[in-house]
């Protein structure tokens, strides 16, 4: 008998999923509010999406007392930055800032699936995909977290996206339009909640374009 | 190692060895994470279940069938491995039934209950069947839970997998003696619908199966709570097809030439 002495686990994984698909002249930002553990579910009311500034929003799953921390951090370190610089953020800089945060924990890491959402300078919607410890890459779409594997393809295959390897390189900003957007951020999550039991009770949609933030929200399965 | 009789469980502490070792991952199964009841009421007893089925955190059916036929007057609700409870409810069924042909009787609960227990004991929890059983045969209604062991129950309600807390909590505040078939309805509906919403394990519609003296009534999705919230208006579409590059049939040959016999076989 081999012999093993208790140990305390850290973390927990809380489930849930995150989408952001960036326009020419939009972002949406898009997560359900389910909070889960093991085969209980936590609350059915609890928001995923976070404003990190006036034009940058994250949504995190995983572990959502890492994420709390991390959010914290972030918040923190992006109103040092106001105070020296007299303004806000850009989505690329909170890209950079998510990226050193996250890497600054490599041995011990955030459990937390990010996807960073905003507009960039010229108020093009711009998207950054995470992995736990910091390596993030700009996209035109993307979806993380527990039906992240059911997601995915179906973003694919409706939202080819241009290779990173082609040269001059091509903007990966997705063709539709933001009414096109948010039909389709709303098909796959509640086809991800017929499958995914970690997805589920309500869908939070948050929308970035020049006019500013607009929120909405739909119901998913219960089950 | 050396068997006296009975059960040998080499392969099983093989199993375990080649997994501590590393050397191959078990395979994993479709995990009917459940919520499965039953009550007696006034004339009978009642059988209620979810219609999910799980492998891990993926739903693997949305609508599967959990309430399994045993004999014509005794029904059994199966939790646990999906492959383990349709093969242990079909086997046991299947001897019920040699059992009728024998004795010319109508097969009681206490029987249905003695076959499943002995098989699972015999495999030793290994054939992880959680089972709640419901029949009405000549000495009146019968309701019992079976776990995995072997170990069983005889309670007037019980529950059984993932949801069984969920569910139980229901039937702790709601169940009293003499129930009528309607009130016996609601209340395992109900409590179907508790492991439903809060057990992540469970979900999709309710089924239900109401047994009384001579006569059963299988209520398939008596409940679906669980409707699409959201149908794009549009559709969608998907470019690329399948290409038919080359069109060729080649039919069979006739390898046996077939002679209409008329009425030979008729004397």
């Amino acid at each position: 008998m081999k012999k093993e002495h208790a140990s305390f686990n850290p973390y927990d994984n809380n489930g849930g999923t995150c989408v952001a698909i960036a326009g020419a002249d939009y972002c949406v930002i898009a997560a359900d509010t389910r909070m889960s553990s093991g085969y209980n579910i936590l609350t059915r009311d609890y928001s995923k999406v976070c404003k990190l500034a006036d034009k940058c929003l994250l949504a995190s799953s995983g572990f959502q007392a890492d994420v709390k921390a991390l959010q914290k951090v972030l918040g923190a370190r992006h109103l040092i930055y106001q105070h020296q610089h007299n303004k806000q953020m850009s989505c690329p800089a909170m890209a950079q800032l998510l990226s050193n945060t996250l890497y600054y924990k490599r041995f011990f890491p955030y459990y937390a699936f990010n996807v960073l959402g905003g507009l960039d300078d010229e108020g093009k919607g711009v998207v950054y995909t995470y992995d736990a410890v910091g390596s993030y890459e700009k996209v035109g779409y993307s979806s993380q977290g527990s039906g992240s594997t059911l997601i995915m393809p179906f973003l694919d295959n409706q939202l080819k996206s241009p290779s990173p390897l082609l040269l001059p390189p091509q903007d990966a900003v997705t063709p539709l339009s933001e009414a096109e957007a948010v039909d389709l951020v709303k098909t796959t999550f509640v086809s991800a909640a017929e499958r995914d039991i970690y997805t589920g009770d309500k869908l939070e949609i948050v929308i970035l374009n020049a006019d500013g933030i607009r929120r909405e929200y739909m119901d998913l399965r219960k089950d | 190692m050396e068997n006296s009789g009975g059960f040998s469980f080499d392969l099983c502490k093989r199993n375990g060895w080649l997994v501590e070792k590393g050397i191959v991952k078990p395979p994993s199964f479709t995990k009917t994470g459940t919520t499965i009841v039953g009550l007696v009421f006034q004339d009978g007893v009642i059988l209620g279940a979810d219609t999910r089925a799980t492998a891990g955190s993926i739903v693997c059916d949305k609508n599967c069938e959990k309430i399994h036929y045993m004999a014509p007057n005794i029904y059994c609700c199966g939790a646990g491995t999906a492959a383990d409870t349709e093969a242990v409810t079909d086997m046991v069924s299947s001897q019920l039934q040699l059992h009728r042909y024998h004795t010319g009787r109508e097969s009681r609960v206490i029987t249905a209950l003695t076959l499943l227990k002995k098989h699972l004991f015999g495999y030793q929890g290994y054939v992880s069947a959680a089972l709640v059983l419901g029949g009405v045969d000549c000495t009146g209604p019968h309701l019992h839970t079976i776990y995995p062991h072997g170990s069983t129950d005889t309670l007037p309600f019980a529950t059984m997998g993932s949801g069984s807390l969920a569910a139980m909590s229901v039937f702790e505040s709601k169940y009293k003696e003499g129930l009528t078939r309607d009130e016996g309805i609601k209340i395992v509906t109900e409590a179907i619908c508790a492991g439903i919403f809060n057990d992540l394990g469970s979900g999709s519609n309710v089924d239900v199966c109401v047994l009384t003296k001579g006569h059963k009534e299988y209520l398939r999705n008596n409940l679906m709570p669980n409707p699409r919230t959201y149908v794009s208006a549009k559709g969608y579409s998907f470019s690329k097809k399948t290409e038919v590059l080359m069109t060729k049939v080649t039919p069979l040959k006739e390898r046996v030439e077939v002679i209409e016999a008329g009425d030979a076989m008729e004397e």
